[in-house]
């Protein structure tokens, strides 16, 4: 079997161990969360036998092992369980019902992000790698430290101010529906998509380019200066491929970032996004969706981080053909 | 500009006229003259030694040669005409025209100088396609032949590895092919053999000098090693402090140097200690087998006897397990099999088994005294470190033994307070003497000391050993692949090949015929001051078909 190959089957084992002990983590955590969600839903004037008998019902009452069981045997075969909250007789709303359309949006919106901030923070880093110390250099630097420094909320706003109120260019809701279609949703998420972009490029960039400028000092590229090759070749085919490994290590950090931590953006656009299901979630205590969506998360990170280290294997020769 | 690229290359005709150069470099926040004012001739196919200690300046100008100043540099004077062209009047689109064609270069440390993310044949034709001289698959074939020439194994395929899947040497020789692919009029080749082994230094030599002269190919060779740069070069010049202190044949200046500087060069190789017989063994290294992680042995079965207050050298190429050897002695490594005895004493085998005083009586220098002190401690605080862990003194008398100490290395008491940026090479060196004598140990390993110093700093070094091995009875266990150095120090010599002990003698019967045959490659591959050395050498192993290790 190729190397290559047996390291993502190991990485993608040791990702589900992960996965499993995670799970152990969230389920647990969910036992200390404070209150309940009787009577969260039933109200403070609910009867302790009406408590009773709706705790009863949601399976509450089994020990915490049985009910990690249950639910660790559901999510493997696919069944995240069912929602506690919008029960109606005889009616019960699956987990994956509600998760589907809100995940999708997240997935949505963080590739719309990825696709403008990924090439764009690539493409400022390595020419200010190119420019070094250039007064470009220092403006690229100043600018996205700004950007980053400011609260998403701020960032956000101003953006709101400038781009749809000043001018009408983007609409200030992101409210986009399941039938929404394909060109009106790009449109609609412009402004959170440029809100998320501000924030993450910094962090993409710098390390993109300092990366690079890291390896100028090494005397493969005093070689290749002295062969004649020209100071963007130099950068592009002789340092860049050295500076994959920590520039994709970056990438896959703040695409995750994207995925899972960006509540506050979905909540300022009004961004139907699994964000924003997660903390209404915790907040009525539906612990089936929490841990879902907790699940969820962890998953991104895991597999984002895989990627990573794929793509770091795979650029790096030593790794790839070994002697 | 030049039309007659590659047209008629009469020997002879002026190449390269740099005329009262001056360089300066930036550094603590000042600009400092590293070069001031050097006249360089170079005629079409002539080969010049540039020798000189380190920070002589050989390499930068080396690459002014090529127009090329490394960043915090900058050329502040003189005129440089190559082939007619002006290169300090050139813009840095046409200067790089020339770099890499007509000029091209060939590093100290070909491991650190191909790019570890392409294939070794890709980066040999990069100068000549990227220059349009040849196209692509022209350029390869012709590559491969010159892999061919160069001895390289497999020539055919070779070019498709990466770096780190070859060899030292045979990258080395793989640049020569790189340097070589655009058929320069001009090649700077710098200390491209320092980093090798002395047999696979006689190859790289060979094959480099086979190939300038195929093509009659000019070429300035920068070396600190005389005996080396006799083999190469048809003319030599000395720097020092980046001033020109002598130029001459090659012939001519080895035979008669004028300068006492030039002078001075040539004497290091005279020292010579008288050996000495003891027989009473401080440390003996019994029957040791050791390996990392198991798996492969690196040491086999090795045994040696350091009698006290004589210095034993351990010789051999890289990889024939003496750096090993030192890890298993200093408990760093425990062996597999067998184990250290020190006065008879069989030692713990692992380091965290021996007490404060079994430390002691072993201390070690390394090699890179740059990455074997911590750069923010001062001198005092280095020095003084094992006379507080081992000796427990602290205040006055603390200050007294550091000075005392000091002044054993031969430096004084403002050096205190300096870290060891602010030192010299050769004072990096003494220091970490210094430090190993703090502890008064009977036994000292020196792994490498003097291979990374320039040579009238190895003979200081060299000499300061003896002196303090004189005065304190001290054992030296000299682990080096410089031949030179061992004839100057040992009493003892034990040659190390593939992690076995190949001979163990005293210095006048191992470096007296007869020799097994791994010893007589070992001691016919130490580069002579006569300049028909290398030439004779291959000849007569033509003749008789000795070993060869050119798929090393």
């Amino acid at each position: 079997m190729h190397p290559i190959l047996k390291t993502i089957l190991q990485r993608l084992g040791l990702g589900l161990l992960t996965l499993f002990v995670v799970s152990i983590i969230i389920f647990s955590s969910m036992q200390f969360l404070p209150g309940d969600f009787a009577t969260a839903v039933l109200g403070q004037s609910a009867t302790p036998e009406t408590v009773a008998a709706f705790r009863k019902e949601l399976g509450l009452n089994d020990p915490a092992v049985v009910r990690y069981i249950q639910w660790i045997g559901g999510v493997v075969q696919g069944d995240f369980g069912s929602s506690f909250s919008g029960r109606s007789a005889g009616r019960e709303r699956e987990v994956m019902e509600l998760i589907a359309p809100r995940l999708w949006n997240t997935l949505f919106l963080a590739g719309l992000t990825a696709a403008i901030a990924v090439p764009l923070s690539l493409a400022l880093g390595i020419t200010a790698a190119l420019y070094r110390n250039s007064l470009y250099d220092r403006t690229i630097n100043a600018t996205t430290l700004t950007t980053i420094s400011f609260p998403e909320f701020f960032v956000a706003y101003i953006l709101i101010l400038l781009l749809a109120t000043l001018w009408k260019v983007f609409p200030s809701l992101a409210n986009v529906r399941p039938d929404t279609p394909l060109m009106d949703r790009i449109y609609m998420c412009a402004l959170p998509a440029l809100t998320l972009t501000l924030v993450i490029v910094a962090h993409m960039m710098r390390m993109t380019r300092a990366a690079i400028i890291n390896l100028l000092a090494s005397p493969y590229i005093e070689m290749a200066r002295l062969k004649g090759v020209s100071s963007s070749k130099v950068i592009l085919k002789h340092a860049l491929p050295n500076a994959w490994a920590p520039i994709v290590n970056v990438i896959a950090f703040n695409l995750a970032y994207l995925v899972v931590g960006v509540v506050v953006v979905e909540v300022v656009f009004v961004y139907p996004g699994i964000g924003q299901l997660m903390v209404d979630a915790v907040s009525t205590r539906d612990i089936p969706v929490v841990q879902a969506c907790a699940l969820i998360f962890a998953a991104t990170y895991i597999l984002l981080n895989l990627f990573a280290d794929i793509v770091s294997i795979v650029t790096n020769p030593r790794l790839l053909h070994p002697r | 500009m030049a039309k007659k690229q590659h047209g008629e290359r009469n020997k002879g005709d002026l190449l390269l006229d740099m005329r009262d150069i001056r360089i300066e470099g930036f550094s603590d926040e000042k600009w400092h003259p590293i070069i001031k004012g050097v006249d360089l001739k170079l005629h079409r196919g002539e080969v010049m030694g540039l020798i000189g200690e380190s920070g002589a300046g050989k390499s930068t100008l080396g690459k002014a040669a090529m127009g090329y100043t490394q960043p915090g540099c900058r050329i502040t004077g003189g005129s440089i005409l190559f082939d007619g062209i002006d290169l300090r009047a050139l813009s840095d689109r046409e200067l790089r025209r020339l770099n890499g064609s007509r000029m091209t270069y060939v590093a100290q440390s070909a491991a650190a100088s191909f790019n570890p993310a392409h294939r070794l044949i890709e980066q040999c034709v990069e100068a000549t396609v990227d220059h349009g001289l040849k196209p692509d698959s022209d350029a390869k074939a012709d590559v491969r032949k010159l892999f061919r020439s160069l001895q390289l194994p497999d020539p055919d395929n070779i070019g498709q590895r990466y770096p780190h899947q070859v060899s030292g040497g045979q990258l080395q020789r793989a640049m020569t092919a790189m340097a070589m692919s655009p058929r320069p009029d001009l090649i700077i080749f710098d200390e491209p053999t320092t980093a090798l082994d002395v047999t696979t230094q006689v190859e790289v030599l060979s094959a480099m000098r086979d190939i300038v002269q195929q093509f009659n190919t000019a070429a300035i060779y920068i070396t600190h090693d005389l005996a080396v740069v006799a083999q190469m070069a048809d003319v030599i010049k000395v720097l020092r402090y980046g001033e020109t202190v002598e130029d001459a044949p090659a012939r001519e200046m080895l035979k008669h140097p004028k300068m006492p500087y030039t002078r001075s060069l040539w004497a290091v190789r005279s020292l010579e200690k008288p050996e000495e017989r003891s027989d009473d063994i401080v440390l003996r290294v019994n029957g040791v087998d050791a390996s990392y992680g198991g798996v492969v042995k690196v040491l086999q079965d090795v045994t040696i006897d350091v009698p006290r207050g004589s210095t034993v050298a351990v010789v051999g190429e890289s990889g024939s397990g003496k750096s090993t050897t030192a890890r298993v002695i200093t408990g760093l490594l425990p062996p597999m099999k067998g184990n250290v005895l020190f006065n008879g004493e069989p030692l713990p085998l692992a380091l965290k088994d021996r007490n404060k005083d079994q430390l002691r009586r072993i201390q070690m220098i390394y090699q890179m005294a740059d990455t074997a002190m911590n750069p923010r401690h001062t001198v005092r605080d280095i020095i003084g470190r094992p006379l507080e862990f081992y000796l427990g003194l602290s205040g006055k008398a603390l200050d007294a033994r550091i000075s005392e100490l000091l002044k054993m290395i031969e430096l004084d008491d403002s050096f205190m307070e300096r870290l060891p940026g602010e030192l010299s090479g050769g004072q990096k060196q003494r220091i970490c003497i210094a430090r190993a004598l703090a502890a008064e140990p009977e036994v000292i390993i020196c792994d490498e000391v003097t291979s990374a110093l320039d040579q009238i700093v190895q003979e200081g070094i060299l000499k300061l050993l003896l002196r303090l091995q004189n005065e304190f009875n001290i054992t030296y266990l000299f682990i080096t692949h410089d031949i030179a150095t061992v004839k100057a120090i040992s009493d003892q010599i034990v040659v190390m090949f593939q992690g076995k002990v190949v001979e163990q003698g005293m210095k006048s019967e191992i470096l007296e015929p007869p020799y097994p045959d791994y010893t007589q490659l070992l001691l016919s591959s130490v580069p002579e001051m006569d300049p028909d050395w290398l030439t004779h050498l291959l000849a007569e192993r033509e003749k008789t078909g000795a070993m060869s290790s050119s798929g090393n």
